[in-house]
Order: structure tokens, then sequence, then C-alpha cells
């Protein structure tokens, strides 16, 4: 026993050692996997970070090979994305999954920011990952926005028109923003091939990097838990946290789980309903673009429904898109917002308890009525879910301070 | 290194040359950017393909309009009867701005009663002062919802009435733009140029 310990403990030598001591491989293997100790009462909500990190691989694989066939000029776009669905071998796949990415990318991503919200996970010491996080919701935005344009269908054109004129309610110097993103006087070849650039070079590189620093700052503070504790407040005398287990094996195991049942629906997707009944594939967007024509119903994808449902609900125009910036934007405040002594919604009152409540349901009504005609009811629907969730962040920092938390374990504890 | 040396060193030099490589490299960073952002400005080929379009207009009969593109944007050319010229006025209450008073949307020589060189002829950007969708057209009379023909916009529900001017009540904040343009003969329109006077 004991020459095995010595053994195990002893410096390695060969390659390994070679390696070692011109890049620090095990140390870092040890610091980010082996030995990182994460709660051990993780729950399924905590698989939406690797789901995430999934989904950007597949994004990235996907349009690699669709880069190869894709031609970024308003002549031939169209047309070439119809030879990637109909003449490239496998092309239809490719592409398929890399639009149903595009969707499942959000998906994944709302709801690992909605477990930070049930959790707490924003809170002190974590602002900065959730700050970085924010950051990131931002950059796939822009890469969802400029990559929808790419195909150049109708959709594509009067989508990034309706969005790109949302910058000329600035003020003074709107219209001269407006035609430096564009790069002419109308959406143009111009236009596509800047957003081309963006799309598949500057904003993925954004990306990274900042995933990368989200998780280097997740590793330095510590992953957050279903119980909202600090686990390294209590340490066994080897220095490892009691409720912790290692990263890997013991939390890759458990999330293999998680990415099979992921691709299992994923694949789902794919081959069964990549347009998703115009949901994930617009149905306009099947015809080229048509300068002359604005399609009778025009609605972007669903991921960005809620905020442009906040952006309809109001009747003019500067404050549309002072709101509908405010409604992205206002996430990021979340962890000065919430003054609860407590992390998770499980020690929380029931004022934070029905706040969020309402906020999800103001989030999903906003989404839905993003998608649907501004007509009348609708409008005013809009209205009061707008009101519901500007005010589950701005009084937030009221109901939080004032709300009965109940107290909070020294140790995680499970739950039925 | 000694105490000693540690005395001798000037930290209000260090100081000055920290500061003053810094803001020398910030300098130059800035200076390095403004060829990059111009870049990102309209280049000379999408500023020659902005050259003004000729459109005849001989074929258009009274009540009917064309499409057409200028520097890619959308121009609506409408021959308003007189019945249409007529009931101009009729609204002038329900309008955000009837006199057309904000200036950037019309040439001077448009902002008159019928926003247009020759009142018959509607020259007018078919691009929403929201959010730049295309407007649809609706010349039918509904005494009812005092509508007397116009614009409609199916994006946001912006309206606006047989001269671009926009309706109270409705996202867009101002007036269809008027394209500079002139009569180069009384069957040709040029768009996207009035050297100065109609």
């Amino acid at each position: 026993m004991a020459r095995i310990e010595a053994e195990v403990g002893k410096p390695k030598g060969g390659f390994m050692k070679w390696i070692d001591d011109r890049f620090p491989f095990t140390s870092t293997m040890k610091y980010h996997a082996t030995e990182y100790y994460a709660s051990k009462n993780f729950n399924f909500w905590y698989v939406f970070g690797v789901l995430a990190m999934v989904v950007l691989v597949i994004q990235l694989v996907t349009g690699i090979f669709l880069t190869m066939n894709y031609k970024p000029s308003a002549d031939e776009a169209f047309a070439s994305v119809e030879y990637i669905m109909r003449d490239v071998e496998w092309g239809w796949l490719i592409r398929y999954m890399h639009s149903t990415g595009a969707s499942f990318f959000f998906i994944v991503v709302y709801l690992h920011m909605f477990r930070a919200m049930l959790y707490g996970s924003y809170k002190k010491p974590r602002e900065l990952i959730w700050i970085i996080g924010m950051l990131i919701f931002f950059v796939l935005m822009a890469e969802a926005f400029a990559g929808y344009l790419l195909p150049w269908g109708q959709m594509s054109y009067w989508g990034a028109q309706v969005i790109i004129s949302l910058f000329g309610a600035i003020p003074g110097i709107g219209d001269a923003i407006v035609e430096f993103i564009r790069g002419d006087y109308s959406i143009s070849d111009i236009t596509l091939n800047r957003f081309f650039a963006l799309h598949v070079i500057a904003l993925p590189l954004a990306l990274i990097g900042l995933v990368f620093v989200h998780i280097v700052a997740l590793h330095e503070v510590g992953s957050n838990n279903p119980d909202g504790i600090e686990i390294k407040e209590h340490k066994g005398p080897d220095g490892v946290p009691l409720d912790g287990v290692a990263f890997h094996p013991y939390h890759t195991s458990k999330d293999l789980v998680a990415i099979i049942i992921f691709l299992m629906v994923f694949s789902s997707v794919v081959f069964f309903a990549p347009e998703m009944g115009g949901y994930f594939l617009e149905h306009a967007n099947f015809e080229p673009a048509n300068l002359r024509a604005t399609p009778e119903h025009i609605a972007p994808v669903w991921y960005f429904t809620p905020f442009y449902a906040i952006l309809r609900a109001v009747p003019d125009k500067l404050w549309g898109f002072i709101l509908f910036g405010l409604s992205v934007l206002l996430p990021a405040a979340l962890p000065w917002l919430d003054r609860s002594r407590v992390k998770s919604i499980r020690y929380r009152g029931w004022m934070y308890r029905t706040a969020l409540a309402l906020f999800v349901v103001s989030f999903l009504g906003l989404g839905w009525l993003g998608t649907q005609p501004a007509d009348g009811a609708y409008v005013i629907a809009a209205r009061i879910f707008s009101v519901v969730y500007f005010a589950f962040f701005l009084l937030m920092p009221y109901y939080t301070a004032v709300d009965k938390t109940r107290p909070v374990p020294d140790r995680v504890v499970y739950h039925g | 290194m000694s105490d000693e040396d540690m005395d001798r060193i000037d930290r209000n030099r260090r100081h000055f040359l920290t500061v003053a490589t810094a803001v020398t490299g910030l300098a130059g960073a800035g200076l390095v950017a403004i060829p990059f952002l111009s870049s990102l400005k309209p280049s000379a080929r999408a500023q020659a393909l902005g050259a003004p379009v000729e459109v005849p207009i001989d074929s258009l009969a009274p009540g009917e309009m064309v499409r057409v593109l200028w520097r890619g944007k959308l121009v609506f050319i409408l021959r308003r009867t007189d019945d249409m010229l007529s009931r101009l006025g009729e609204n002038d209450s329900n309008l955000r701005d009837p006199n057309s008073d904000v200036a950037e949307q019309q040439p001077d020589y448009c902002a008159n009663e019928t926003r247009s060189v020759r009142p018959a002829y509607l020259v007018v950007e078919g691009a929403c002062t929201h959010l730049g969708c295309a407007p649809l057209e609706d010349f039918e009379l509904r005494p009812a919802d005092n509508w007397n023909g116009g614009f409609f916009c199916p994006c946001h529900g912006s309206k606006f009435d047989l001269a671009g001017r926009v309706f109270k009540g409705v996202p867009a904040p101002t007036n269809l733009r008027i394209p500079p343009y002139r009569f180069v003969r009384d069957d040709l329109i040029l768009i996207g140029q009035d050297t100065g006077a109609a």
C-alpha cells in the first residue's frame, strides 16, 4: 500500500514529463477537471452549461462546412443555400444541423440563465461570471442576427431592415449609424458581405474567447449549487470541499447522459421538423429577398420575439428602441438588483417565488405575442407583460430585501 | 538592487514616461483605427451605384402607382387623381405633421400642401419611417374610419395619407421621406437629383 502511494506521488517520467516541463498539461487538467470540485447535489438544471458547449461545437463544425459552399453575395447567396440543400452531398443535413443548432443554442442558453435565477448563481462572489455570461448572450444575439441575413431570403432581408433601422431612432446620429452598419444606402450586397465576415470570423472568435473567460472565472470561484451555499467553507483535512466531487469523472459522466439525451432530441428535430412549423426556419425565407415588398407578416425568429414584442408594444419609435434595449440589458444588473441574503430559491420567501413565476409567464407570453400580428388585444397584452417584465427587475431591490427567507443549512441537503 | 539604488529611482520621471508612452500608444491606435472604420462607409462603387435613376411616367394612368429602386431603396411614384388631391386636406387634424415641418423629410420645394413638385405626382420613399418596412398602398375610401386612402405599414401598423403624411397614434414618428427629384420632361422623372431647384 505504502509502495503504491509512493508510486502515485512520484514525479512522472517519460513523455508526460517531457510535455509538463514545457507546458502545464497535467496541472491544467487537474485544476479544471480531475481536481475541480463541484457540489455533489447538482440537479438537471446543471447540464445546460455543458450542453451550450456542445451546441457551440456543432455550430462551429457545421458552420465551417457550410462556408465551403456558401457564396456571400446578393446575387448568389440564396441560390448557394439551395445548392447546399439539393446538390451538395449531405449538404441538407449540415445546413439543418446549423439552423436547428441556432435555435437550440438559445433554448439551452435561456435555460442556463434561468438556472442562475433559480439558485442565485449570479450573486456574490459570482457577479463577474454572470456579466461575462451576459456578454456571451449579447454576442450570441449578434451572431444569430448576422447569420440570419446570409440566406438572403425575404425574412433575412426585411428582418435585417427592421433591426438595423432600430438604430435610426437614436437622435441626431441615428441615420449616420444606420448607414455605417449597412455600408450602403440600403441593405445590399455590401451589407451581406460584412455580415458574413462578422458571422464567420469576428463574432465566433469573440464568443470562444468569452466562453474561455467565463469558465476560467467559474473555476476560480467554484460552481454554485441548488442550495446556494459555498461548499468551500467546509473542507476535509485533504483540503477538498466535503460536499464536492471531482468534475471528472463524476460530473462528466453525468453530463454524458445529458449530452446523449440532448442529441436524441436535437436529431429528432433535424430529421423530422427542421422548420419547426415556421419557428426555426420561417416560411417567408424560402422566397428570395424582394426589395419591393415586405412580407405581409413579419416576425423575428422565436428567440428574439420577447424583446421584439416589447419594442412593438411601445407606440413611439425612440421609446420603443430604449425599452427594447433596456429589456435586453437589464438582466446584466441582476447581481446588484437582488438584495436577498440567500441565493437559492429553496430558502427564499413567497415574494421572489411569485416574482420569478410572473417573470417566466411574461417572458413566454411576450415570446408568443412577438410571433403574432400587432393588433388590438395582442398589443394590450404585450403592454401588460412588458410592465411585468420590467417590474420584475426594477422592483427587485425592494421585494428581495423584505422577502422572508428561511435559514440556509451549512451543508448541502437532498430533497425527496 | 540595494536600498540606495531604490532611493535613486526618480518616480516622477517613471510616471511621466509611463503616461507619455500610454498616451502616444493610444493616439497611434486611434489613428490606425481610422482606415479600418472608414472602410466600413459606403464605398466609391456604392456611391456611384447610388446615382440618380430616370423613370418614364408616360404610361402611368391617374390612380396608378409604380415602384422603382433608387440606391437600393424603394420609391413609390403615384399619379394622384383630382379626387384624391381634393381630399388631402380633410384629415389634417389627424396628422402628426400636416404642414411638413420636419425639414429632413422632404426637399424644400416639396414642403407644400401636396408634398410634391407637380401636385398630381407623389414621389415618395417606400420605407416606413418607423423601422423601414415597405408600406402597402390602400387607396380605398372608408369615410367611417376617416380613411381617404393612403399607405399602411404591415409591420407595425403605421398609417400615412396620400401625401405620405403620418397619422397620429402610430409608431412611425415622421412623414414618409420625399427623395430629391425633378421632371426632366413632362413624361420623365429623375430621382436622386434636383440640381438645386425643381
